[in-house]
């Protein structure tokens, strides 16, 4: 069972510059502590530091040694697949062969507007683009046709990855249409899941299903899961700790207009959000993989700009306190 | 006898509303965009029971159609194939996900109201205040204590009626709102009362507060 991080750099009240430094220190930290992952996310909003994940990992991929690195996700509907392969074989080179891509749809939709795409594009775009993806990490050169980008005619894709194949995992949240997708495609599913992950497991049977019935060996089929994550050193420490920026963070959201009320966030943490001591954690990612199947979790570990100081005592006992006693148990 | 039930929509939303609708014992048909094997592996995992067809076809066998696809995928609905059915819409303008949309953006009135004129059909609109997780993990017997609520908000009292068994029918306490603007309390950013999961008394004081009186019956 693998176990990692992932943060979209909320920007808080620090410069930018402080926060990218706070972010490579977490990343440095999170690999001499023997965390197996670190994902970045890719976002076009004010709140959000990190829009080009592709830049920081690489920067991380200097000061550190086995941690992989990866997106959580690279918004592929308005990237263009062949340069996306391109950054991230470069970095795969450059980090010993550490690179990792989690392509999908976003929680937003600005990147439409400020590279030029209709929304109303949204699901062919994201559906031609991950099929180039796949096949460009599969092999070059690529000839290909669709609708969403010029052909490619026996066009070569370099650097190649240091990896054998670079892996593309597919992040989905609930459409179950996405799972059909991932299963068909025969890529690695990442499941984003917030509080219960019962309702997932519809997903990852979908997902089980679809690639059996596209013919894809079902052991080479890989499952992860991920949300928001904080530990603290007691249940209801944790809990007061991280309320308020995660209420401020959820506030962004429209169903929350005043931020997430108090009552409404408790009942989130009984359902399942990982917000608790490092023994309510672990409890709760070895649900996830009790009833997913999942070989790795990673969690979001600095919601809603906590300051850099909470962000690592959260993160030191997810990386001494949870991840060991997780490996442990699911080995 | 059972209301024959149609759901347009086989995402997040419309495959719990399915299965439900099976779970509460009745004819349900599932619609949904895409590849048709796509649709039947997913019914067949997440809605057994219900029957995919297509969009046109799930309408017109129907009593009840229940639109849940995307707003910006609202011309998608057969609108013609809705006619003389009672429709429900359980739908929510949310721009993160659908992106701005000229219809809905900055409207002052129930985002019901504008489907509604957009479809040609009268709508009863419920089922949009909770998350489709949570509907899929809180229905409960009638008389349960823990039994949540749901709003149901239309100007048609038969159509109205017709909501109420269903929504009761599936395992949830029916709150009737009349008329259909009304609604407008339950939509992402009006009030607390979207995504809070409330139980029936919970909801009526809620609704008390913000000065909005359940319907006494359907009218």
């Amino acid at each position: 069972m693998e176990l990692g991080i992932y943060t979209f750099g909320d920007t808080g009240t620090v410069t930018t510059r402080q926060r990218l430094a706070d972010l490579v220190a977490q990343a440095r930290y999170a690999d001499e502590a023997g965390l197996d992952v670190i994902a970045l996310g890719e976002h076009h909003r004010a709140d959000f530091t990190l829009s080009a994940p592709e830049i920081v990992l690489a920067a991380i991929s200097s000061v550190t040694k086995r941690i992989r690195l990866s997106t959580a996700v690279t918004v592929l509907s308005t990237a263009d697949p062949v340069r996306v392969y391109q950054q991230f074989a470069t970095l795969d080179q450059l980090s010993g062969g550490r690179a990792e891509i989690i392509a999908g749809r976003g929680a937003f939709t600005e990147s439409f507007g400020l590279f030029g795409y209709d929304l109303r594009e949204y699901e062919v775009l994201f559906d031609e683009k991950l099929r180039l993806l796949l096949e460009v990490a599969r092999s070059s050169p690529v000839t290909w046709q669709g609708r969403t980008r010029p052909p490619l005619s026996d066009a070569v894709v370099t650097p190649r990855a240091l990896q054998p194949v670079l892996p593309v995992w597919v992040g989905v949240g609930g459409t179950p249409q996405s799972a059909v997708r991932a299963g068909r495609l025969g890529a690695p599913m990442f499941v984003a899941i917030f509080t219960d992950p019962a309702p997932a497991r519809g997903m990852v049977e979908l997902y089980r299903r679809a690639a059996s019935s596209a013919g894809h060996d079902p052991a080479g089929l890989r499952v992860g899961s991920g949300g928001h994550m904080y530990v603290g050193r007691t249940s209801q420490g944790a809990r007061d700790e991280f309320y308020p920026y995660y209420a401020e963070y959820l506030g962004k959201l429209p169903q929350f207009p005043g931020g997430m009320p108090r009552e409404v966030y408790d009942q989130w943490i009984r359902a399942g959000l990982l917000v608790g001591s490092p023994q309510e954690v672990i409890d709760k990612i070895m649900n996830h993989r009790e009833l997913l199947g999942i070989s790795r979790y990673v969690g979001q570990f600095d919601v809603g700009g906590m300051p850099a100081g909470m962000v690592d005592k959260s993160l030191e006992l997810f990386a001494t306190e949870v991840a060991p006693v997780v490996r442990k148990e699911s080995a | 006898m059972s209301a024959r039930v149609a759901v347009l929509g086989a995402g997040k939303v419309g495959t719990v509303l399915a299965r439900l609708s099976v779970a509460a014992g009745r004819p349900t048909a599932i619609a949904g965009s895409g590849d048709p094997s796509d649709l039947g592996l997913i019914v067949d995992v997440l809605a057994p029971g219900a029957v995919p067809m297509r969009g046109a076809e799930a309408a017109a066998q129907a009593d009840i159609v229940i639109v849940a696809v995307p707003l910006a995928r609202l011309e998608t609905v057969p609108s013609a194939a809705l006619r003389g059915r009672v429709v429900v819409d359980a739908m929510n303008y949310w721009p993160p996900v659908d992106g701005v949309l000229p219809e809905w953006e900055g409207a002052t009135r129930s985002s019901s109201e504008i489907v509604r004129e957009i479809l040609g059909v009268d709508v009863v609109k419920s089922f949009n205040h909770m998350g489709y997780h949570e509907l899929d993990a809180w229905t409960r017997p009638s008389g349960a204590p823990d039994r949540r609520a749901l709003a149901v908000a239309g100007d048609d009292g038969a159509a109205m009626t017709a909501v109420t068994e269903l929504v009761d029918a599936m395992g949830f306490d029916p709150v009737p709102l009349h008329p259909l603007s009304t609604g407008r309390v339950l939509q992402p950013g009006s009030s607390d009362i979207f995504g809070a999961d409330l139980t029936r008394a919970e909801l009526l004081s809620t609704l008390d507060a913000l000065g909005v009186a359940p319907a006494t019956a359907c009218p």
